[in-house]
């Protein structure tokens, strides 16, 4: 292992064999080893957000572009997944495809697959503008399509929809087991966090930092820098959608909460919490919000007023959130 | 009464009218976060949470010092954007120098801030907010019934709206204004205050938030989330708008306002997403809004 000298060179610089390496190793031990310490409902759920910050941290932490309508991914997913796995029955306006309802993997993949789809509608619409109206175009598709959520007849409306079965994976493992389900998603967390890495550090990673440092100097330099952000951002929705699908198997629920923007905000804390532009940022923000969320949950609406509280102070004080000032003060990547 | 497009003419145009009333608010609010994204540079996401601290001031005005409703409208607002001028100074100052970004997180935590005290105080169910005795009642048009207050609302606003693209466009602050907008270092070199100016841009554009809540007051109800759903239905006006020009801002309002009122009309189930879809189709003819320059 070469060792770079100059400290603020090893900074600067993502050794290959190292922090990051060291960091995953033990994040892989700790979650094998959690279910026989913690609750495996509330480690589930925390993993299925882990997941969805770690979509949205490719977007804003990699690319610089700030959505506020990720809950659209994550919410309708969730929808599609509970409803594949219930009823399976597709009835649009013009034609009706009469499936039965589909065992959880396919499910899960059959979510996002819609979330993918409907990446890539919102994503093309929402690369038309920069800066701060690319984060208000994407907070009013997620609300148009909140809308779209609470009146369609497939989505119950307020009441969601609900008992959908965990079902058996690959017609063997039964899910209804917590800690055989418990394994499927840190599988799937696993999976998706990995792709997450590997995008972030393949070329096509490279060209979106140059993007969000210097969009200009980028397409001087003969980038199309629209199809980079147009596929940063169905790959992000892809991700937020398999988180959600998950979730919706895990709680056998699916629900208005999901795709409210209150949801594309909590996403946002969770990842700013952790650390924007962090590969551990959005899992270690992910597991405080949901943890504190949890504890606190006896407080009522005092939960949302300490969450605004985070907000400003992170944006005021702590930028770099718990993982990038972990980063920052042992010198190391994260 | 008669009929257009077998729609008796009293429903047509009493949507017509709560259309115009909405599109008033959606002017008001969409002024306001342009004058303060052109100073500041922020996109101000507290500004739905503002209009309805300017209902709540009303509402508490009236219920604890008997204040009535003409002069709440004029001490809302100054209370409101008195607590926005100290938000700017304790908050938003320091974040001139970073991205954009932060000034919309930041004003995001400061709803959920707002809003969760709010509710913990007054809970999730609405207030009621009575309609001053001097604009009870309507007239007759023959056509339609018009009730007072709401001709006093779009008249309201018209006269609001009119004066601030007056006092920005023709005269010598409007000027100061915009020459800061466009380079802060240069005009502060002619021994403008220009820090000064923007908390009081700031003060201002939340003061005609609250004079909007203080208008919605009567007609909705006196609630906490009275702001959040608005903000984001503005947000779009403001895309479709487009960047730099103040008529711009208050003619997209007023127009999209008469539209979404005409849904409600004659497909009643696309009118809470008439607007974004408008977004989108704008987003994908002429990506720079309906006024906008491009950059």
């Amino acid at each position: 292992m070469e060792r770079v000298v100059d400290p603020l060179a090893s900074v600067a610089t993502a050794p290959r064999m190292g922090s990051q390496t060291i960091a995953f190793v033990l994040m892989v031990l700790a979650f094998a080893v959690a279910p026989f310490f913690a609750y495996p409902v509330f480690l589930m759920k925390a993993l299925c957000f882990a997941l969805f910050a770690c979509a949205f941290n490719l977007l804003i932490g990699y690319g610089g572009l700030l959505s506020f309508g990720h809950a659209l991914f994550f919410g309708w997913a969730s929808y599609v997944a509970a409803h594949m796995a219930k009823v399976g029955v597709i009835s649009l306006p013009w034609f009706t495809i009469a499936l039965p309802p589909l065992p959880p993997e396919l499910a899960i993949l059959f979510g996002t697959a819609v979330a993918a789809l409907l990446g890539l509608i919102a994503g093309s619409l929402a690369i038309r503008r920069q800066g701060i109206y690319f984060a208000m175009i994407t907070l009013a598709l997620a609300q148009m399509m909140y809308f779209f959520a609470l009146q369609a007849k497939f989505t119950g409306g307020e009441d969601g929809i609900q008992a959908v079965p965990r079902g058996r994976l690959f017609g063997i493992v039964d899910l209804s087991n917590d800690l055989a389900m418990y394994a499927v998603v840190l599988a799937v967390f696993l999976g998706g966090f990995l792709l997450v890495y590997r995008i972030i550090h393949s070329p096509f990673g490279e060209v979106l930092k140059a993007i969000r440092e210097n969009e200009a100097r980028a397409i001087s330099l003969g980038y199309k820098t629209d199809r980079y952000k147009l596929l940063a951002f169905v790959l992000s929705a892809t991700l937020a959608g398999l988180a959600g699908s998950t979730k919706a198997i895990v709680f056998q629920l699916a629900s208005l909460t999901d795709v409210h923007w209150s949801m594309s905000g909590e996403v946002v804390l969770m990842t700013l919490v952790g650390g924007l532009g962090t590969v551990f940022g959005p899992v270690a923000g992910a597991f405080i919000i949901v943890g504190m969320q949890n504890y606190l949950a006896g407080f009522g609406e005092w939960v949302t007023v300490i969450q605004g509280v985070i907000f400003v102070v992170c944006v005021l004080l702590f930028r770099r959130g718990v993982i990038g000032e972990l980063a920052h003060l042992l010198r190391i990547k994260l | 009464m008669f009929e257009i497009f077998g729609i008796p003419s009293t429903a047509l145009f009493g949507q017509l009218l709560i259309g115009l009333i909405n599109g008033s608010f959606y002017a008001l609010l969409s002024l306001g976060l342009a004058v303060i994204f052109g100073m500041l540079n922020i996109i101000n996401f507290a500004h739905g949470a503002q209009y309805m601290m300017g209902a709540f001031a009303a509402f508490l005005l009236l219920q604890a010092l008997d204040v009535n409703y003409f002069a709440a409208l004029v001490l809302a607002p100054i209370i409101v954007g008195a607590i926005g001028m100290l938000i700017e100074r304790c908050f938003l100052q320091w974040l001139y120098r970073l991205d954009h970004l932060y000034g919309l997180l930041l004003t995001f935590g400061l709803v959920l801030i707002i809003e969760g005290i709010f509710r913990h105080l007054y809970g999730s169910s609405g207030q009621p907010y009575e309609v001053p005795d001097v604009l009870k009642g309507g007239r007759n048009l023959g056509f339609m019934f018009l009730p007072n207050y709401r001709a006093w609302v779009i008249a309201v606003s018209l006269v609001v709206c009119l004066a601030t693209w007056f006092v920005i466009e023709r005269t010598r602050l409007g000027a100061y204004l915009r020459a800061a907008t466009e380079n802060p270092t240069l005009v502060r070199a002619f021994g403008i205050n220009v820090p000064r100016m923007i908390t009081l841009t700031y003060g201002f554009g939340v003061g005609l938030a609250a004079l909007a809540g203080v208008l919605a007051a009567p007609i909705y109800n006196v609630s906490p989330q009275m702001g959040s759903d608005l903000i984001i239905v503005v947000f779009a006006v403001v895309v479709i708008g487009g960047k730099g020009s103040i008529m711009g801002a208050i003619l997209t309002g007023f127009g999209l306002g008469v539209i979404e009122g005409l849904t409600k009309v004659f497909w009643p189930e696309a009118s809470n997403t008439v607007i974004f879809v408008i977004m989108a189709i704008v987003l994908l003819i002429r990506p720079a809004g309906l006024f906008g320059r491009r950059a």
